[in-house]
């Protein structure tokens, strides 16, 4: 058990997986080790590779002790391959091999599936640091600075994690997958990465963290699915990408939430009490809070296209093949393989969007859409709080389903944020009420001002309560010109 | 009144419900409502899981209590109570007066204001007091040190059976003796630093050790030496937030203790080789006795690699023998002392008399003057950073 824990840094790549007696995986991992890091020193955090920066490295997957907080330089960072501790007796949980014991291998006739699941998954990683390069030179405090730097590390362990996977079940292939996760690039026009949201640009702080809040949530679904899986190294390296993942929802909701207590303070010192006074409120430095209503309605409903269509025959098959389950499998009361169960699904029927119940097996990125929704929606209430507290009528919601979609169902039709069809011209003419437009982004970036003097803050967003592993508020988390 | 207790509580307004504490909890202690993730308190045994993984800090909250907050509660709330009137000691030590004066005495000898070491785990203080004191069972009672030796010193473990009592290496307990004085008050609380890792003497039992010297007319450590297996016990705390072992596998520890202070390092020793075999961290320990046979656990630390605990051992009654005393030892070592001062994860214990520190002071400031270092400065930094603690009695 405890072999299991603790961490080997006797080789290059700090492992609990037992690497030095693994010799080809680690020879291999040894050759895809400095692509990865010409890739990070080309495509990871612009202008702060030589700092000094105050991160957590995860030192073992034991709950007491597991993270070691310490300032390095990111290429210095100890990436490393951390599977959470083996269950023993773990058996498959759903599907049609249902209480066979778990996987150690991969099962040949799902190679393949299993491979593309990896490799999906796998792709996301580095691409949201490429997503997010640049904002280091804006950041609104050290603080700030730190928690993006911590977010991009950690990616990069995830990546680290899937490419494990491939290296060491999937042979040849696998390399080769290895290789190209490191070969595509977000938003590049000959090789883009392999889902639309990695695609966009994070062209300002407060489009970081509804990035982290929304995109990073469908990580943490993602996630949380494929560590059901009856595939047992797979299931145990995303238990353990769980828990850093978690960090990643924390900078965005603290971030989003931290934005609009700054809103509301301005607005109250200001003596402003009506929240679409934009103009007066922009004046004060701040971001009014119709316009965080329109990031959110925007990063809400690209996230939601990442779930895929509604009805899937190839979610189906990785539920049946026991390769990735639903949300917290475990812990739903059901057989656990959907064969007569129904879910229902909201579907455009002549030309009205209505709940439709279709096969529970083909419904499942439905589902895991819902829990999605769900677990946002506690999140945007938190932020309503904050507005509450500060006594600022306005209310922040998730649009409907249905709005602003390109896959599935609703990719035809225009849909408000409440959920009303709309025609074409109508959309025309309202649409820039619920997406941010070209005026709204300059606005944004024109206060993206660094904030580099350590315990201050750029003028749109509040301190936090807590700072990192319980440091001060002055405390000087990125040392800048180390 | 009920006697006060720790109650863990989590700050729900920098919660964000990422459900990583209720995955972690060992005692399935964390749950959650649609509105809030609630600690147990029935079921939380302070094992400090959860504290770690948590990415929000709003786990790290704890309030002391006359009885404790329900689940229903703590579902209701949208912002942490504020601590009522009962609170601990400045440093949160220890929140009995008389355990606190005790401590504070202990720690004098490290020049200022004690601070646990930045990896340290979080550790639970003042869990029980005389008034609502945990009965521990004796499941054994070794005499430790050579049967010629006129120093009688124990090794006594002590069983929790269902009760919680979660303790981290360097911290005391409070022994309560029976019976009361000439003027018919109870005795005073006695501590005695725990000389097993947390988990327990052996892994994961309920239990801990103590090392302890029979002294003449001693009313405490003569009621524990002369323990039975069975007899029940009367225990207090558990004490002391910060001469505490640092969790980082990459910590240096420099252990430097006389006598029965070899108690905390016998718990740091343990935790370390059995919970981070392969940990990079250098562990060493200087060790005063007067003679072999009156160390205690002189045995068993021969069984313990040089790899896992670098030994060094000055005795300072061997007839025809030099004295030699623990400052000898360090002086000797200078040069290899020196290197491991320079470094940022080394930390430096002292444990024992009263006194010593002093000694180990002078022989720590003469390596570092050979070296061109100020020990002084180097000290204080030290000790703000949570990297030197003394505790002596």
């Amino acid at each position: 058990m405890l072999e299991n824990l603790n961490v080997d840094y006797s080789t290059r790549i700090p492992n609990n997986v037992g690497l030095v007696e693994d010799r080809t995986v680690l020879r291999a991992l040894e050759g895809w080790h400095p692509g990865y890091i010409d890739w990070w020193k080309d495509m990871g955090p612009t202008g702060f590779q030589e700092s000094l920066v105050y991160l957590r490295t995860a030192i073992s997957v034991d709950p007491k002790g597991w993270a070691k907080f310490d300032y390095v330089k990111m290429p210095e960072y100890r990436w490393g391959i951390l599977l959470a501790p083996k269950e023993e007796g773990r058996q498959v949980n759903f599907g049609q091999h249902k209480g066979e014991s778990a996987w150690q291998e991969v099962p040949g006739e799902y190679r393949a599936m299993l491979r593309r699941l990896i490799v999906i998954q796998g792709d996301t990683e580095p691409a949201s640091v490429e997503q997010q390069r640049h904002l280091g030179a804006t950041a609104p405090s050290l603080y700030d600075m730190r928690n993006l730097f911590q977010v991009n590390v950690e990616e990069g362990r995830h990546l680290w994690a899937m490419v494990y996977l491939l290296h060491k079940y999937f042979g040849r292939d696998g390399r080769e997958e290895a290789d190209e996760l490191l070969r595509r690039r977000s938003g590049d026009d000959n090789s883009p990465r392999m889902l639309g949201a990695f695609n966009e640009t994070t062209p300002d702080w407060l489009s970081f963290f509804m990035f982290t809040f929304f995109t990073d949530r469908d990580g943490k679904m993602q996630l949380e699915s494929l560590a059901q899986s009856g595939f047992d190294p797979l299931s145990r390296t995303c238990r353990f990408m769980l828990t850093e993942e978690a960090h990643h929802m924390f900078v965005g909701e603290t971030g989003v939430g931290r934005t609009i207590q700054r809103t509301c303070e301005a607005m109250k010192s200001a003596g402003i009490q009506d929240p679409h006074d934009i103009t007066k409120i922009r004046g004060l430095g701040v971001i009014d809070l119709p316009t965080i209503q329109k990031k959110l309605n925007l990063h809400y409903s690209l996230t939601l296209d990442l779930f895929g269509a509604e009805i899937s025959t190839n979610s189906a098959n990785f539920y049946n093949a026991g390769l990735k389950g639903r949300f917290q499998e475990t812990r739903i009361d059901d057989d656990h393989q959907l064969t007569n169960a129904t879910y229902p699904v909201l579907k455009l029927v002549d030309g009205r969007i209505s709940n439709v119940d279709e096969a529970a097996l083909t419904a499942l990125n439905m589902r895991l859409r819902d829990d999605y929704s769900r677990d946002c929606a506690g999140g945007v209430g938190r932020w309503n709080k904050i507005m509450e507290k500060e006594g600022i009528k306005f209310r922040l919601e998730l649009p409907h389903v249905a709005f602003h979609r390109k896959i599935g169902e609703f990719r035809d039709v225009h849909v408000s944020p409440r959920g009303v069809i709309m025609s074409d011209a109508d959309w025309a003419k309202a649409h820039k009420e619920y997406l941010p437009s070209d005026s709204d982004g300059a606005f944004i970036a024109s206060l993206m001002e660094p904030a580099f003097e350590p315990g201050q803050f750029a003028s749109w967003i509040a301190p936090p309560k807590v700072g990192i592993d319980n440091k001060p508020g002055d405390f000087e988390y990125v040392q800048i010109a180390a | 009144m009920n006697a006060p207790l720790k109650q863990h509580l989590i700050d729900p307004e920098i919660c964000i419900r990422c459900n990583t504490c209720e995955e972690t909890c060992p005692e399935d202690a964390i749950t959650h409502d649609n509105n809030n993730y609630v600690v147990d308190a029935t079921k939380c045994n302070l094992c400090m899981d959860c504290i770690q993984p948590c990415p929000t800090g709003s786990i790290d909250n704890w309030r002391i209590v006359t009885s404790p907050y329900s689940l229903d509660e703590q579902y209701s709330w949208g912002e942490l109570p504020k601590q009522g009137e009962l609170t601990g000691g400045d440093d949160g030590e220890a929140i009995d007066s008389e355990v606190l004066a005790l401590l504070d005495q202990a720690h004098t000898g490290v020049g200022g204001k004690s601070v646990p070491p930045a990896s340290a785990a979080k550790p639970a203080v003042n869990l029980y007091q005389r008034n609502h004191a945990a009965v521990a069972t004796v499941t054994g009672n070794f005499r430790l040190t050579h049967q010629d030796s006129d120093v009688d010193v124990h090794h006594v473990i002590l069983d929790f059976g269902e009760v919680a009592f979660p303790v981290l290496e360097g911290q005391s307990i409070g022994i309560v003796p029976p019976g009361v004085d000439e003027e018919g008050k109870p005795h005073r609380v006695r501590l005695y630093s725990i000389a097993s890792p947390r988990h327990g003497e052996r892994p994961n039992t309920n239990n801990l050790a103590l090392t302890v010297k029979r002294e003449p007319n001693g009313l405490c450590s003569n009621y524990i030496s002369d323990l039975k297996k069975g007899d029940q016990v009367n225990v207090t705390g558990p004490f002391g937030a910060t001469f505490l072992m640092p969790n980082d596998p990459s910590a240096n520890i420099i252990m430097i203790c006389t006598g029965t202070g070899s108690a905390p390092f016998r718990g740091f020793t343990e935790w370390r080789r059995r919970s981070m075999p392969s940990a990079p961290g250098r562990m060493l320990l200087f060790f005063g006795a007067r003679r072999p046979q009156d160390l205690p656990y002189f045995g068993p630390l021969q069984n313990v690699p040089e790899s896992l605990l670098g030994k060094r051992f000055a005795y300072s009654r061997i007839p025809s023998e030099e004295k030699v005393y623990v400052q000898d030892l360090i002086r000797q070592e200078g040069a290899s002392l020196v290197a491991l001062l320079c470094s940022t994860v080394t930390h430096i214990y002292v444990c024992g008399l009263k006194g010593m520190e002093q000694g180990v002071d002078a022989a720590l400031d003469d390596i570092c003057r050979t070296a061109n270092l100020r020990w002084r400065e180097l000290r204080d930094a030290m000790r703000t950073e949570g990297r030197y603690h003394v505790e002596t009695y």
